[in-house]
Order: structure tokens, then sequence, then C-alpha cells
């Protein structure tokens, strides 16, 4: 039974790895193809969060702040200075990666709500100084022009289609790299911050120091699809950096689910393409939205990934007709208790 | 000489919550702290474990100064600690609450997880090894793929034992390792901690039912108001005016 | 000189409505360990239900600002029963995560019945009074005499009546409040009711010297939570304080320095203080 389960899920994956690489041919609409590459940038930011939030328990609401600085890396370093973009990714992704683990520093000494908020107050300062900074980032009216990635010998990026594999690409680096912190020691002593810091720190683990890996690895991955979006949309305004953009990839972790791994692609496809979808509704995307999250965390707080893995139990439980006699015997012996 | 406390105490707002504790264990015995509420047990168990830094006064173990060291400093150096409230992740598997406790004796790091290195793989491998004979030591490996939520909380005692285990201590503190289980389950915990003496482990407790403690400390000292009242072996310790005087003080406090 | 003078009472009209703003929030924490983001929404929300009983109804000033106290106390404990409620023994990530979504509700709700114009709020004090050679805003006075009058009647509340007095109980000891029997659900409405009306009363004083929009509780929300942070999460004389330390601070500095840094001055100070001081200023223990 657990084969044929375990079998489903690698049969699955493959099936949408194969989807994902044909998606450029069957959908020929460019608009929808880019509706298609958002999604997948969003979603690797919001795996950035899924670390710090669903693997270690810490929630930040200067995320956007981050995937800003790494979007405006990208565009400054490109427009302003006519940087190559792969250099200026690599030095977004390790700005927003140093500078969260420097804040980092002053930000994890505070704990709980008091994170939070510190966070949000990074989140926000991050925001301002870009509106502000006119000389270098263009200020409200923003940068114009960040160039599409340079070749790379004989893959040229110069339109949607080579762009979707590029992102395409870069989120199943994260997605790899999301995998292999869940399945490590590394990840292990994330889960253990996220359920008790105290027995965590009993248990040898360095809270301190792993909260801030978590972070930086956290903010790293939020510059990284800041990165991705400045040169996909080519064009950056102070708007994107706003916490309301926080809120927006809060909500796609949530809804995908905290703390899994999927949770972070489901989520951010699902929304920001219902919302594409939906634009007619725009005005009230936000007022339908909002009860949702209230929803979800008053009843599903696991999100969809949490629905899934409940109901796969179930179906499991249903399967499996004969249980383990010692099993069943314990099982009530407990519930007797 | 183990573990030994030297003048070890702490002020909270000017309340001396321990007060200049001399105190010291020998390896492979059980030595208990009692005291009624409030005495400064589970607040002297911080402070040794490096929960608290102690406002005076040193912690050594087994001839290491400790006495600064933060909480995770103290278990590489041998200290692993229980809670009363067992804080396991109840929505886990008890093999997945566990194999973190390894997690102190191992090098590997981000780096080695993305790249999946040999280290890796064979620190996971020693992880879940040691995971798993902690469990059958604490004599419930069968348990291991059950949620920490649907064992009981007997089992679940057994299970935080377990997990300090996996720290490969050199000294235990337990805090009331009994609280909240039957009689016929403290029996059976009790026997555990005399296995772990068995197997040259040491055992420190803080507990509060006295039959347990009667018939399983090698030496017991009676804390009372955050200072030492009385120290040595149970007999003596029971016969001692002023712990009688406490305990009944006590009580009638909370009569009041 | 004049100039300064002139700023102080500037300062202190906006430092009277921040503080009025931030008890609000520091009561809802102090009381429930809930950091409800979507206070800044209630605000909005107070100042445009105060904004339609002046224009559409024309309900005289001082009433309509009791009406709008009204209408968001009673929102305030929609939103406690209905949200916060069955979240009460949820991590506090999900209180967060729950005030973010209330606040998504409120504020999109408001630009979609009303639009996202900015709106004037017509108040009847529009004069303008010579004081020593200093031309204050009659508007200005009646933020820092209204305000003056709504923390002395919290006061008064907290410390004087027995609903008041249950609050207090609760916020020092939880557990001790339950064993004397004080029914937490009750409070737990109260607190909500009595933040979203200070609120309420924040937002429709200073309307007529600013405008009404659906994100005026944006950066508003950001500044009050600075304030309680300061202050000490909780600590009601720690959220007066701060509210006038940063609202002097930002008139001064907008003053003497520039915009800009102004808008900026109370999070770096925030951020600043809670690298120094984790738990705040003026926080009760750790």
């Amino acid at each position: 039974m657990d084969a044929l389960g375990r079998h489903w899920k690698k049969i699955a994956l493959a099936v949408i790895f194969v989807i994902s690489l044909f998606v450029p041919f069957f959908v020929q609409n460019n608009y929808f193809l880019g509706v298609i590459i958002l999604g997948y940038i969003w979603a690797i930011a919001t795996y950035g969060l899924n670390i710090l939030l669903g693997y270690t328990g810490q929630l930040s609401l200067g995320h956007a702040g981050f995937f800003g600085i790494g979007a405006y890396t990208v565009g400054v370093l490109t427009v302003g200075y006519e940087f190559p973009f792969w250099p200026s990714l690599l030095i977004a992704v390790i700005a927003s990666s140093v500078l969260g683990f420097l804040i980092g520093i002053f930000a994890l000494r505070t704990r709980n709500e008091y994170f939070a908020i510190f966070t949000l107050g990074v989140g926000f300062v991050i925001y301002l100084v870009i509106e502000r900074w006119e000389g270098l980032t263009g200020g409200a009216l923003g940068l114009i022009g960040v160039p599409y990635p340079e070749g790379i010998g004989p893959i040229q990026f110069d339109g949607p289609g080579s762009l979707y594999y590029l992102i395409l690409g870069f989120l199943i680096l994260t997605i790899y790299i999301a995998w292999s912190i869940a399945n490590s020691l590394v990840g292990r002593s994330f889960m253990a911050i996220r359920n008790s810091e105290e027995l965590a720190a009993a248990t040898g683990i360095n809270v301190g120091r792993a909260k801030q890996l978590a972070f930086a690895i956290s903010t790293g991955v939020a510059g990284l699809a800041g990165g991705l979006y400045a040169t996909y949309i080519g064009f950056l305004g102070p708007a994107i950096v706003n916490v309301p953009t926080t809120f927006e990839i809060l909500l796609y972790l949530l809804v995908g689910g905290m703390g899994s791994l999927s949770g972070p692609l489901v989520g951010a496809f699902l929304v920001t393409t219902l919302f594409q979808f939906l634009q007619q509704f725009e005005a009230y995307r936000l007022v339908i939205l909002g009860p949702l999250v209230v929803i979800i965390i008053i009843f599903f707080p696991k999100g969809l990934a949490g629905l899934w893995h409940a109901a796969e139990t179930r179906i499991r439980k249903r399967m499996n007709k004969n249980p383990a006699p010692d099993e069943s015997s314990e099982s009530a012996k407990e519930e007797a208790r | 000489m183990l573990l030994t406390t030297k003048n070890l105490g702490i002020t909270f707002g000017g309340l001396k919550a321990v007060n200049e504790v001399d105190f010291e264990v020998e390896r492979g015995t059980v030595a208990a702290i009692i005291g009624p509420n409030g005495a400064g047990k589970s607040t002297f168990f911080n402070l040794i474990s490096g929960f608290h830094k102690p406002t005076t006064g040193t912690v050594t173990l087994d001839g290491e100064d400790l006495t600064n060291l933060p909480a995770h400093k103290t278990v590489r150096s041998g200290m692993a600690r229980t809670f009363q409230t067992t804080n396991l992740f109840m929505e886990d598997t008890v093999l997945d609450n566990l194999i973190v406790g390894h997690r102190v004796r191992t090098k590997s790091n981000i780096f080695d997880a993305i790249l999946r290195t040999p280290r890796l793989r064979r620190e996971e491998k020693e992880s879940r090894e040691r995971a798993m004979e902690s469990l059958a030591f604490a004599g419930v490996d069968r348990l291991a793929e059950r949620t920490v939520g649907s064992i009981s909380q007997e089992a679940q005692k057994r299970v935080s034992i377990a997990l300090a285990l996996a720290t490969e201590p050199k000294i235990l503190l337990l805090d009331e390792p009994a609280a909240g289980v039957n009689n016929e389950e403290t029996e059976g915990l009790a026997t555990l901690i005399r296995k772990l003496v068995e197997h040259e482990y040491t055992v420190c407790l803080v507990e509060h039912k006295m039959s347990m403690v009667m018939g399983l400390a090698d030496k017991i000292m009676v804390l009372h108001h955050g200072e030492k009242i009385a120290e040595g072996e149970p007999k003596e310790v029971a016969s001692n005016e002023a712990v009688i005087e406490a305990y009944l003080g006590a009580e009638e406090e909370d009569d009041a | 000189m004049e100039l300064f003078l002139q700023q102080l009472i500037n300062g202190i009209a906006l430092g009277s409505v921040y503080s009025l703003a931030a008890l609000g929030l520091t009561l809802v924490f102090g009381v429930l360990r809930i950091p409800n983001l979507a206070h800044g929404a209630l605000y909005m929300i107070g100042a445009y239900v105060t904004y339609f009983a002046l224009t559409s109804y024309g309900i005289p000033y001082i009433v309509a600002i009791g009406i709008s106290a009204a209408v968001l106390a009673l929102i305030g404990v929609i939103v406690e029963r209905l949200v916060f409620h069955p979240l009460r023994n949820a991590p506090h990530t999900h209180h967060l995560i729950a005030a973010v979504g209330v606040l998504f509700f409120l504020q999109s709700g408001a630009q979609v019945l009303w639009g996202s114009e900015f709106r004037e709020m017509p108040s009847p004090f529009t004069g303008v009074i010579n004081i020593f050679g200093l031309n204050i805003g009659q508007q200005r006075l009646v933020v820092i005499f209204a305000s003056i009058l709504v923390m002395a009647a919290l006061y008064w509340f907290l410390k004087k009546t027995v609903p008041g007095q249950t609050i207090e109980a609760i916020e020092q000891d939880r557990t001790g409040a339950s064993l004397v029997g004080i029914d937490a659900n009750r409070v737990s409405m109260m607190t909500f009711a009595i933040s979203a009306a200070l609120a309420a009363v924040a937002a429709s004083l200073v309307a007529p010297i600013n405008l009404v929009f659906p994100t005026m509780g944006e950066a508003l929300n950001l500044k009050v939570f600075a304030i309680i942070i300061l202050g000490g999460l909780g600590s009601i004389p720690g959220a007066i304080v701060g509210g006038f330390a940063l609202a002097l601070a930002e008139v001064f500095s907008s003053t003497y320095v520039s915009n800009a840094f102004s808008e900026a001055i109370g999070f770096l100070f925030l951020l600043v203080v809670l690298a120094v001081r984790p738990t705040g200023l003026f926080s009760k223990g750790a």
C-alpha cells in the first residue's frame, strides 16, 4: 500500500513536470503564458516565506521589502550602470540574503509579535527608501527598461517562451532547495524551533543562529524572485515593494499550506492565476480574499496541503482493510485511558 | 563528582529565587531535588542547564565550567533535560520528534543539505539509528511511527526521556518526570530511571511525589524559599525537622 | 520661535490623535494578546461613518463622532466574535494573519463602496484663533480638548467602574481574574468595542484636517504599532507618551529636516529601540 502511495506521488510529479515543459507549446497566447510565468515568480517568493514561517515558525511581515531589494538591485545595476543581467542577479540574491542576515541579528532578538512588527517596520523602511531615493531608484516613477537576460551559449532569452523556461528552471531549483532543507537535519532544527524554542534549545540547537540562517535563506529566495520579476516585467515601481505585497505572498502561502513543500507552488499559482482570470472583479478581489484568509486560518490553518493530506490519510485508512491487530489493540488501549 | 554547583544563585527583581546553593551529584547515581511549591526547584534546573544566567556562583560538569554558557552549549557538554510539560510536537511521529535529538552531535550544514553530501547522509543515518536506540532504551520503540498526540501521557514522558538520551548526555535532568501519570505508571518510570543508572548515566530529578523519590534517589536535596535546608540520604532527609516543618508550613500556606 | 510654537501646537494635536488610536490598540494587546493589524482599517471606517453622518444626514459634527464611535464599537464586537474569538487558543501567527484578512476586507470594502477618491470632511470649527500672536486653527484645539476628554473618560472607566476594572484585572492577571469569576468573553467584546470606538474618535477628529480615503489607515497602522511597542505593548501610559513623542518628532523633523525623513523617523526609531531592547522601552519585564 505504502509503495503504491509513494509511486503515485512520483508519477504525479513526473506528469506535472512534463506538462510544465510543454506549456509554451499549447499556450500560444502570450498573455496567458505571462500569467503562468508570474505565478512561478510569486511561487518562488512564497517558498522563501515558507522557509521562515512554515518551517521555522517565524512570521516576517517584511518579505516584500527583500523581494524589492532583489528587484531593484537588478534594476539599478542593469539600467543605471549597464551591468549585465547575470552578475546583477547574483548580486541581488547575495545582497538580499546578506541584508536579511544582518537585519536578522537585531530582528531575531525580538520574539513572536515583536518580530512580526519589527519586520513590518523593516519592510516599510525599505519601501520608503526605494520610493524616496529618486536618484538611484527613479522614485515614484520607477525604473524603465530592465533588459532580458543575456543568452547563454546558443540559448537566447528574447521573449516569453524562453523566459518561461528560465523561470521554470529557477522555480525547480527553489523547490529543490526547499525540499533538501526540509529533508535534512538543518530543516529538522528549524521545525524543532517552530514546535518549541525551549525544547529545541534543550536538545542542543543554537536557536538564534538557526533562525538567522532561516531568515537569510528566506530573504535570499525573496531577492531571487525579485530579480526575476525585474527582468521579466522590465519595469519597476515602488508599489511592488510595499506592505500589501507581503500580505499577498502571505495569502499564497496560507492558501497552499504553511510548512508543506507543495503549498507555496499550489497557493501562489492558484491565487495569482485566479486573480488574473477574474480581472473584471479586480475591485472585489480583496473583499472576497479578506474573509477567505480568516476562514482558512480558523478552519483550515494548513491550507490546501493540509486538506489534501487529511483526505489522503482517510483514503489510506479505508483501503487498509485489515489493520495490524497489534496496532488496533494498542489504539483501543490508548482510547480507554 | 560529575556535577557541582557552588554558591549558585539568581535574583529576580530583588527576590532571591535561588540563594547560593552548593550541590554535588556523583557519577552513576540518582540525585533528587525536592521542596514545596515555589521553592525554586525548576529555577535551579534552569540555572544548571543554561536557561537562566546565574547572578552568583558556578556550575561545573565533569570538570568543565558551564556557568555562563547558553542552553544549547550545555547540551553539547553533556547536559540533557526534560520539561514538566513535554513540549513534543504532537502532530509528528515519535521518530520524527526524536531524530533532531542527535543534531547536537552532527556537523552537516545548509550546504551539505543542498548538495546532499556523504557527510549529511551518514549523519542522517546515525541520527535515525540513535533515535531508535534511545526509543528502545526507553521501551517505546514500537510506538516510533505513531504520532505523539496519539500515545499515552506515560509514553510521552518516556519519549521525552528518549529525546534527552539521543543527545548522548552525561547527565539527565528530569523535571517532574512523573507529573500527571498514575501510580502504576510512576513505578514504570522509576524502573526506567534505575535502568539509566545501571547503564552508567547520571540522573538528577526534580520531583513532587515523595514516594517516588524515596525509593529511587541515592541523595536528596531539599530547597525551601530558594535555599538549601537539608541534604543527604532519603532516610536522613525524611526525618529532618527543618524539612518536615517546611512541608507542613507549605501545606498550611496552601490551605490558607 | 513663532514657527516653533506653531509646530508645537500642531504636534500636540497630532499626538492626541496618535495617542487615542494607540490606546485602542494597546488595550486589545494588553488584555487579549492580539496585535490587531486591522486597527488602522477600523480607524478609516470610523472616519467614513462620521463623514456620511455629517454630509448625508446633516448630523452635527460632535454627535456624528458619537454615532461613529457606537457603530465602530459594534463592528469591533463583531470582529472579535467572528474572527478572534475562534482563534483564542491558536498560535500568535494566526492572530496576525487573521487580522491581515480583516484589514484586506475593510480596506477594499471601503474602496468598493465609496471609491478611492479623497474626501474633505466639513467641520463647524473652521475658524482661526489668535493667541499671543499665534494663529491656531479651531479644529486643532477641538482635537486636543476632545482627546483629553476621551482619555480622561477612559481613565475613569478603567479605574472607577466595575466593568472597567474587570478589563484591568484580566490585563494584569489572566488566571487570577478567571478564578474570581470574571467573564473573559464579555471582557473580550468590551475591549474590542472600546478599542474600535477610540479609533473612530481619533479618525473623526483628525479627518477635517487631513482627508478621508480608503488607505488613510495604512500609515497610521504602522505608526500606532511603533508607538505601542515603544511604550511597551499593553501599557496605557506608554501609548499616550509614545503617541505624543512620535507626533512631535515627526512635526519637528518635517519642519527642520525634511518631509521624507519625518515619515521614516518613527520607524527608524522603532527599529533602533527594538534592536537595543527587544521588548520595547517601558515593557513590564521580559
